[in-house]
């Protein structure tokens, strides 16, 4: 009656060897490249309508829909960053639309890429490379040691402490929260017996895809956008 | 019942993961901080509820790490066993 079953972990499909090293093709790599073939032929498909679209036309449903994204992707940007906005909309809309695809793609039966360490550290490091190189780029080598020996010279080290740390929470953060709900659905599935399988996982669904995932998400865009403009300053 | 050594690291395992959930506290604390002020700042002015909201939710999460690095500890312990090579 009680199945024993707890499956939550990346799982190697093949492996192959590059460079004397042994490589293995995961579950992840997978599941990253479903996420990536329905955006890429979501934008394939919006890009074909908005180019036929008229002035005069009334938008069909699917027009509105790629509309509605843009606008709350751009509103949600420019709300933020103002007037860095129009350099940064696009990155920040691409990893929305990712990290918010790979989040809730628990509920098509995929594991989330997301779930895997692997995916999110480099986004943090992404988001890391940005602030680093735009406090460079308008605050120049001057504003930047000021800023690394602020208040004094000697909180120096707690200051690179703490910027190292920025990547590795952001990531922390956001992989824990998806493999924390991956686990808990798996526990569910995995150690109760059938009965209980049929209806009720729906509610858990909805709170730990749904509603954690799109919250994560939104916390990941807003820190990496809060970061990014904390770096250019105000001039 | 003889215990033998890798039975010994598994409960000892098993026991370190759940005090390690002992850090959920914090953030539980934190979190219910935060959505009482959230909720008095409505109170106070209903129309800025969209606002109060989204600061809200993003404080939370920020203030949930604390939880998940130790929700990750025990995960480790539990499914990682890195301490598996002192048996």
């Amino acid at each position: 009656m009680f199945s024993n079953d707890i499956d939550f972990m990346i799982k190697g499909l093949f492996s192959y060897q590059i460079f004397g090293q042994e490589v293995w093709i995961t579950t992840t790599h997978v599941c990253t490249l479903i996420v990536m073939l329905i955006l890429v032929i979501f934008a394939i498909c919006a890009n074909r309508v908005i180019k036929k679209a008229q002035v005069m036309d009334t938008p069909g449903t699917f027009q509105n829909i790629a509309e509605l994204i843009v606008e709350m992707l751009d509103g949600m940007v420019t709300g933020v960053m103002g007037k860095n906005a129009a350099k940064f909309a696009n990155y920040i809309s691409t990893i929305f639309m990712f990290i918010l695809l790979s989040n809730i793609s628990g509920l098509l039966g995929l594991r989330p890429p997301t779930a895997d360490y692997g995916v999110t550290f480099p986004m943090g490091v992404i988001t890391f490379c940005l602030i680093f190189f735009n406090k460079l780029k308008h605050q120049k080598l001057s504003g930047f040691l000021k800023g690394l020996c602020d208040p004094w010279p000697i909180w120096a080290p707690i200051n690179i402490v703490g910027d190292v740390a920025v990547p590795i929470s952001l990531s922390l953060r956001l992989f824990a929260n998806v493999l924390s709900g991956t686990v808990m659905m798996a526990l569910y599935y995995g150690l109760l017996p059938i009965f209980v399988k049929i209806g009720i996982p729906s509610a858990l669904h909805v709170y730990f895809d749904l509603f954690s995932g799109a919250i994560q998400t939104y916390v990941f865009c807003m820190l990496t956008m809060t970061y990014i403009t904390d770096a250019i300053g105000d001039n | 019942m003889n215990i033998n050594g890798e039975d010994f690291i598994l409960g000892c395992s098993a026991i370190g993961a759940g005090l390690a959930l002992i850090a959920g506290i914090g953030p539980g604390v934190g979190q219910g901080i935060a959505a009482g002020h959230a909720a008095a700042a409505v109170g106070r002015n209903p129309g800025a509820k969209s606002d109060v909201t989204s600061t809200m939710l993003l404080g939370q999460a920020v203030a949930e790490t604390t939880g998940l690095y130790g929700l990750l500890v025990a995960m480790l312990l539990l499914f990682v066993r890195p301490l598996d090579i002192y048996k």
